[in-house]
Formats: structure tokens, C-alpha cells, sequence
């Protein structure tokens, strides 16, 4: 590889109740790349995306831009890594933009006073999550795709280099993932090293740039998704059978049965 | 985002609210004093005049709005750590175990209620349960953890409460305990509010610092964890602050109920709910709550008189009642 890795998981390991959730999983972000984090449930992929967010003490080492995350203050981290966790929790009827502006709080002063800077972020975050239009409503009246849309534009406010989205696309209807999937590439295109959780194979295939199969706490397989989605490797992982076609629009993997 | 101006206004209008009050409490009482009057007794000597509205009404019109604003500022605080509008400043025990050291003071100490033992008592009370709550709670701090321990601590706290009524050594111990209980400012000192001030402007000021990290906890923990926010280290800080204000509290005026939960409720859709920008708002309106309740008590003509404690959940409750069911829809939303 020529281009060196944003964010880097190096033998990343995280044990819970004497059991390694997270085994000796090495992965590599690059800028301007879309990774998908695939497997089945209870594969150990929110726990290693935590632990590259930083969230979660491991062993091994995440390493930004060569530095390793550890040795980095909260604010610094904050600046660096987004992290959209599963479900897009807003526990307040707070509007819109003050929700997108809450992803420059680790650009704010203890007062949290906004700046231009600030403002001009935020408005960019809502642009391209298309989230203007219900700027001014309470969160609580949206839909769940306009949910997955504000909580995106909350973490692209931040304009850090690095986004970690766990699930983004559960519980939204096809049109709002497709929606979500372009986005997300569309992020990474810009210059982001992008890694997300998702469960739809087809989307996998359809718009990883690489993807990262986990399978009992282990990396399975890293790749380009032609190369690491074969339907024997999905075989062993996920325990089903797939059919690949071939569409214009790429492969597409069809569950057939559980095997 | 920066206070939009119709919310700075309401802010000061609720400022004004609390200076209107206070002075109406320097007036209000058995003899009625005009505002004139109360002015010059208070900064120059007036006699009869001067050591009523000194000694007799500030007293109680600063712990009023101290009280007042540290239950407000808690229950705030609380709310905005919890994301729960339910959340109360007596959730995780402590002015519970102030109430129970006060009244043990009270029992078996040789004190009588006004006796500045009995704050004493209560605050060491209430440090001994956050202590108590901390060492329960572990470094990691874990949100069940600490509200289970809180439970606990409350319930044991109440359950002395109980033991000491049971064995007071005469039942006229055991009524002014009993009555102790339910909050007053009637008759209280200077000394009150300079044993009481320290712990609840410290408190005041650690929730304060603690703001932004309400804010970004409307995203839920993890969340505000990659914002930023130390989340251990804030529920630590938080439930420090609080006890030491609503302990301090709690020790020179009894249990006062509700404004805590209530205060934060009727301000917080005037400020788009953001947790951070409703706190000062919210103790600003606990002050004002608790100096009305205080001058309510003295203007019912009746011979006991009236707790305080009382009052405030008589006038908190119908503006609650009012509150939810004019909220109902984004409330019912809110906790989905």
C-alpha cells in the first residue's frame, strides 16, 4: 500500500469476561476510502469500532496518523475521530441545527460560544445530509430516516478526518439506505477515512471501497468486496448460501438459504 | 448555538422576577413594610425596623433564593445527566442523609432545631453518603450502579429517619423532628446562610462546569464520549455537586420538595431544550418558586404555621399538572 493509513488498529485485542470479543484484529483506514465492517451478530464489530473511536480500552494499538490515539487528550481525539453509534439516540425534543451544532463541541470554549467557523460547519454538515429543510423542527417530529440523516450531519459537523458510523443504515427503509450509502461515500470521496458497520451484504458489495469481514472476534478476510465476499467465505462466516449476479449496476449477493 | 434573544430576555425577565420577590419578602410579614422603608432599614439604622428586615427576613429571603436556585441548578444538572425528565436532586440520597444526620443531631445531640449543629450534622450527612455512593460506585461509575447505590443510601437514610422517630427520647422531640422534616425558613440566622453558602456556591459552580457535558449527553453516552466528554469523570463531579448543595440545603431548611423537579420543567422548552442553557434558567426559577412559597407562608392567617415544604408542592404540583398536559405530545415523544 502507498498511501498511509489514517487510522490504523494494529492487533487490536479487547477481552470481556475472560473471553477475547475483539482477537488480535488488525484494520487500516485510508483517507478518501469507504470501509464496510461486516459479520455476523456478536462477531465483535461494535467493539473494535469503539475501540478505534477510542472509546474502549484494548490491547494492541490504534494508531492516528502514526500517533497512537491513546496518548492524545479527549478534546484532540474529538477533534479527529467522529463516532456515530447504533440506534441515533436524542434523548431531548431539541431542534435540528442545535443537534447537527453539538458535533463542534470539541471545537468550543467552555461557554460552547459558536463562531463563524462554527456556523459555516454546520451549515456544510446539513447541506450534505440534505437535513435543511427541518433545520428549525424538534428532532422528535422527524422520521426515522430523517433521524440516520440529522445524526450523520451531527458528525460530519465535527469535520474530522475520520468517521467511525456503527449501523447507520439499521431500521431504515430501502430508499433512506441508499440514501445513507451514498453519503457515506460520498464523505469518503471528499477525503474521510470512512468505516461503517453494516449488515445488508448488497450494500456491502455494492459501495465498500474494501471491507473488513469479522468472524468470532478474528478479521476473516480484508479487501476489495469482489475479493472478500466470495460466497465460500460467506459460507463459513455467516453460515448461508448466497448467489452472485451480475447487474450494470455490479454484483449483487442474494441470500438463498441457512445452512 | 448562542442564547437566541427572546430566551436572554426571558432569562432577565426571570432575574427581575427573583429581585421582585426578594423584595416583596423583605416586606411581607406580620407588619407590612413599605419598599421605601425596608430600603433604609436595610442599609442604615432604622431600630425596631432594621433588626426585623436584617435579622428576622433577610436571613430567610437568602436562603430562600439559594435554596431555591440550588434545587433548580440540581435538578437541572441531574436531568441533563440522567436524559431523564424525571430525574430529581434527592435521587441519589443525599438530602436524605442529610435529613437523617440532622435529625439524629436533633434526637440524641441535645440540640434543638434552630441549633447551627444541626446544618453541621446534616452537611457532614450528606458527604458521608456521596462518599459512601462513590466507594459503592467504583472508578467506572456505571449509570445502573450508581442509581442503585443511591437507592440504597436513600432508602437506609430514610429507614434511620424512621428508627430515630421510634426511639426520640420524649414525643416532643420526635414532633419537632417530625416537623422539621417538612422544611422551613421561619426563624432562621445569618449563621444559616453563612454555614450554608460555601457548599452551595461550590456546588453551584462544579454543575456549571458541567454544562457542555450535559449538552453533548443528549446524544446519549458514547456519544458524548467521542465529543469529548469525560462521562465517568462528569457523573462523579455531578453527583458530588449536588449532594454538597442540596445536602447543604436540605440541613438548614429540612426536606423541600419538588422545586427540583419541577424548576428545570417549566423553562425548558423556552430554551429549545438544551440541557446547558436551561440550568441557569431553571435555578433562576427554583429561586423564584421558593421566595413565593416563603411568602405565602406568611401571609396565610392561620396560628401553626404552614411548612414550606408543603407549599411548594401545593403551588408546584397544579403548575406541573398545567405544564404536562399543555406538553403532552412532545413529552409522550421525548422518551421514546
Amino acid at each position: 500500500m502507498s498511501v498511509t493509513p489514517r487510522l490504523e488498529g494494529q492487533s487490536v485485542t479487547v477481552m470481556r469476561s475472560r473471553r477475547n470479543i475483539v482477537d488480535d484484529a488488525s484494520i487500516a483506514l485510508t483517507p478518501g476510502e469507504l470501509t464496510i465492517l461486516a459479520g455476523p451478530n456478536g462477531a465483535g464489530k461494535t467493539t473494535l469500532a469503539r475501540a478505534l473511536a477510542g472509546l474502549i480500552d484494548c490491547k494492541g494499538a490504534v494508531m492516528f496518523d502514526g500517533k497512537p490515539l491513546a496518548a492524545m487528550s479527549l478534546r484532540e481525539r474529538a477533534r479527529a475521530l467522529a463516532y456515530l453509534p447504533q440506534g441515533h439516540e436524542f434523548h431531548w425534543p431539541m431542534r435540528v441545527d442545535a443537534i447537527v451544532a453539538l458535533g463542534r463541541e470539541p471545537h468550543s470554549d467552555p461557554f460552547s460560544r459558536r463562531t463563524d467557523a462554527d456556523r459555516a460547519a454546520v451549515t456544510r454538515a446539513m447541506a450534505a445530509a440534505s437535513v435543511e429543510p427541518f433545520a428549525d423542527r424538534l428532532i422528535t417530529t422527524l422520521s426515522g430516516g430523517e433521524r440516520a440523516r440529522v445524526a450523520i450531519a451531527r458528525a460530519l459537523a465535527t469535520e474530522s478526518s475520520v468517521l467511525i458510523a456503527d449501523e447507520p443504515t439499521a431500521a431504515l427503509d430501502e430508499r433512506h439506505r441508499l440514501i445513507v450509502m451514498e453519503l457515506l461515500q460520498t464523505i469518503a470521496r471528499q477525503g474521510a477515512a470512512v468505516i461503517a458497520i453494516i449488515h445488508d451484504l448488497t450494500l456491502a458489495m455494492r459501495y465498500a471501497d474494501k471491507v473488513v469481514l469479522m468472524n468470532e472476534g478474528k478479521v476473516a478476510a480484508t479487501g476489495p468486496p469482489q475479493q472478500a465476499l466470495t460466497p465460500e467465505r460467506i459460507a463459513s462466516v455467516f453460515g448461508i448460501s448466497v448467489n452472485r449476479i451480475e447487474t450494470p449496476d455490479g454484483s449483487l449477493l442474494i441470500p438463498s438459504r441457512a445452512l | 448555538m448562542t442564547a437566541s434573544a427572546p430566551s436572554r430576555l426571558l432569562t432577565l425577565m426571570l432575574a427581575a422576577l427573583v429581585v421582585a420577590l426578594m423584595a416583596a419578602s423583605l416586606m411581607t410579614g406580620p407588619a407590612q413594610f413599605p419598599f421605601g422603608s425596608v430600603w433604609k432599614a436595610l442599609v442604615s439604622d432604622q431600630g425596631v425596623e432594621t433588626i426585623i428586615v436584617r435579622d428576622i427576613r433577610l436571613p430567610r429571603t437568602l436562603l430562600a433564593m439559594s435554596i431555591g436556585a440550588t434545587f433548580g441548578l440540581a435538578g437541572a444538572s441531574l436531568q441533563g445527566l440522567l436524559r431523564n425528565p424525571l430525574a430529581e436532586p434527592s435521587l441519589f440520597g443525599a438530602p436524605q442523609a442529610a435529613a437523617a444526620a440532622a435529625s439524629a443531631i436533633m434526637a440524641f445531640g441535645f440540640a434543638n432545631a434552630l441549633s447551627i449543629a444541626v446544618p453541621l450534622g446534616g452537611i457532614a450527612g450528606a458527604l458521608l453518603s456521596v462518599g459512601a455512593l462513590v466507594a459503592i460506585a467504583g472508578r467506572r461509575a456505571s449509570l445502573t450502579v450508581t442509581l442503585l447505590a443511591g437507592l440504597a443510601l436513600a432508602s437506609l437514610a430514610g429507614a434511620a429517619i424512621a428508627l430515630i422517630l421510634n426511639l426520640a427520647p420524649n414525643p416532643f422531640i420526635a414532633l419537632e423532628i417530625a416537623f422539621w422534616l417538612l422544611g422551613s425558613l421561619q426563624d432562621r440566622s445569618m449563621a444559616h446562610v453563612w454555614l450554608a453558602a460555601p457548599f452551595m456556591i461550590a456546588s453551584w459552580l462544579i454543575l456549571a462546569l458541567n454544562a457542555g457535558a450535559f449538552r453533548a449527553l443528549a446524544l446519549g453516552e458514547d456519544a458524548a464520549a467521542s465529543l469529548g466528554v469525560n462521562v465517568e469523570r462528569t457523573r462523579i463531579l455531578v453527583v458530588i455537586g449536588v449532594a454538597l448543595g442540596v445536602g447543604a440545603a436540605v440541613s438548614v431548611a429540612g426536606a423541600i420538595s419538588f422545586v427540583g423537579l419541577v424548576a428545570p420543567h417549566l423553562v425548558r422548552r423556552f430554551y429549545g431544550s438544551d440541557p446547558a442553557r436551561t440550568m441557569l434558567p431553571a435555578a433562576l426559577a427554583g429561586a423564584a418558586l421558593l421566595i413565593a412559597a416563603d411568602i405565602a407562608v406568611r401571609l396565610v392567617p392561620v396560628a401553626v404555621e404552614i411548612k414550606i415544604g408543603v407549599v411548594t408542592a401545593l403551588i408546584g404540583v397544579p403548575f406541573f399538572l398545567a405544564m404536562i398536559f399543555r406538553e403532552r405530545r412532545v413529552l409522550e415523544d421525548s422518551t421514546t
